[in-house]
């Protein structure tokens, strides 16, 4: 059961790696990238932690092979935001509450970019139904939905 | 967490997929969406020696219009359901009920083919296929294709008529016409959780009086069940809201389902009633308002 060799691009950047076949997606972005900005909650696709973008598209990364994303693009949260600065999904989430110990953070976060990607101005129950895959021991979600009611007003 | 060493293939092809698990053997594990296999293996339930990733097979994804019907391939995502015009035309139920697995990020990998060779007894697309009366299509290099009826497909719990070195090729749904109607009804302990229970039903009208009904449960059984005593009181009457409440004593009156840690017997059987009660007034509505 060899190794094998991937190539991908992970925010915008080349990425290669040579994984065993059973190296989940997660556990490459955190440990042969260093990205430890993905989280692992449940491993088994229930908690959203590990959310990202794949060829633009969210989905779980515990429940997915590296090798399986040969030749893709992933976002992270790392990628959101070009400089040091918070990008602007990461400041309304700073100015309304919208996390406390930030252990779901990422995976939320990833999850709004996805839904921004694809509705512009999402009603609320849009907004809980997009966000109702990732759980938050923290917030009550209160201040998660008014961060991204805040952007969406922003964007309209 | 990981999941036990396996030997990984991703064949560009049908027959190369094919021919790559005929020679793998009994160890081998097809991977499609990985929404249902990857947490088993994480878990380490499930400990395959050898994974044949489908994701490559680009003909397996296509959707269309086929036979009086529409044909689906295994590898069809299951967000693609909710967003499909023709779906959404041709086979209005599975639209629907596609938006009741789990949560977008999952839909956006899980498959129909998936779904349906998995055999969850509370999965959604399993008990569409065996409401509308669809079949699948499977496939093996040793023994080319074959169809698998809908009630002949599942077998028990996560068990079906799919063979170890066969492939899920292809769903076939009849189109839904004329003058009739249909239902999908679900309930969950949070939005995004498997069912505890949830009914489909097709009712067609011949002039005032239902000429034939079908009624689908999941989450009752080890595997998505027909409704048959219920179906038969009602065929023949006119639909009323009397007729449904009836069918849905009848209903609870033929369901021993087992009780589980999510919810008793007695529970499942209650909400299987009032589900079906629900669903075949609204399929009965939908059936007047198209003829
Ligand atoms: C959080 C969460 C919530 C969920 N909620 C629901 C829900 O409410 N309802 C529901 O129905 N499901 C639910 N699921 C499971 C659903 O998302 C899966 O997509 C589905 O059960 C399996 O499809 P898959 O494509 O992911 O298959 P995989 O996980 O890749 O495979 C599942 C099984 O089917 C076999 N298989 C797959 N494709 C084929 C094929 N073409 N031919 C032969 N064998 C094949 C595999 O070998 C494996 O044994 C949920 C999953 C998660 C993680
Ligand atoms: S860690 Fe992937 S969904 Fe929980
Ligand atoms: S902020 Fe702590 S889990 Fe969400």
């Amino acid at each position: 059961m060899g190794k094998a060799a991937i190539t991908l691009t992970v925010n915008g950047a080349e990425a290669d790696g040579l994984v065993e076949p059973r190296r989940t997606l997660a556990d490459f972005l955190r440990e042969d990238l260093a990205l430890t900005g993905t989280k692992l909650g449940c491993e088994q696709g229930v908690c959203g932690a590990c959310t990202v973008l794949l060829d633009g598209q969210a989905v779980r990364s515990c429940l997915l092979f590296a090798v399986q994303a040969q030749g893709a693009s992933v976002t992270t949260v790392e990628g959101l935001a070009a400089s040091e600065d918070f990008d602007a999904l990461q400041k309304a989430f700073s100015d309304n509450h919208g996390l406390q110990c930030g252990y779901c953070t990422p995976g939320v976060l990833m999850t709004t970019r996805a839904l921004l990607d694809t509705l512009s101005s999402p009603s609320e129950n849009e907004i809980r139904e997009a966000l109702s895959g990732n759980i938050c021991r923290c917030t009550g979600y209160h201040g998660i939905v008014e961060a991204v009611k805040e952007l969406t007003a922003a964007q309209a | 967490m990981k999941p036990s060493p396996f030997e990984y293939s991703a064949p560009a092809s049908l027959e190369e997929a094919l021919e790559v698990l005929a020679e793998a053997g009994s160890g081998a594990k097809v991977l499609a969406g990985g929404q249902s296999l990857v947490p088993l293996m994480n878990l380490r339930l499930a400990a395959p020696e050898h994974l044949v990733d489908l994701n490559g097979v680009g003909s397996l994804s296509e959707i269309r219009a086929d036979d009086g019907g529409l044909a689906i391939g295994a590898m069809a995502r299951q967000s693609t359901l909710e967003r499909s015009t023709l779906v959404e035309e041709l086979v209005p139920a599975l639209a629907h009920a596609a938006s009741h697995i789990g949560h977008f990020q999952v839909r956006n990998r899980g498959t129909v083919g998936g779904s349906l060779a998995h055999a969850d007894p509370t999965a959604e697309l399993p008990m569409i296929l065996l409401a509308a009366g669809g079949r699948v299509t499977v496939q093996s290099k040793a023994r080319g294709a074959r169809a698998v009826e809908a009630n002949d497909l599942v077998r028990g719990y996560f068990t079906t008529a799919i063979e170890p070195d066969e492939i899920l090729t292809e769903a076939w749904f009849p189109r839904l016409e004329g003058a009739a109607g249909w239902s999908f009804q679900e309930v969950a302990r949070r939005h995004g959780d498997f069912a505890l229970v949830a009914a489909a039903t097709v009712v067609r009208l011949d002039g005032d009086t239902v000429a034939d009904a079908v009624i689908a449960l999941a989450g009752v059984a080890d595997r998505p069940v027909r409704a048959a005593a219920a179906e038969e009181l009602i065929t023949g009457e006119a639909p009323s809201a009397a007729l449904a409440e009836h069918a849905a004593d009848a209903v609870r009156g033929e369901l021993s389902p087992t009780g589980d840690v999510h919810a008793s017997s007695e529970y499942r059987r209650e909400v299987a009633g009032v589900l079906v009660g629900r669903a075949l007034s609204e399929a009965a509505q939908r059936a007047q308002a198209g003829s």
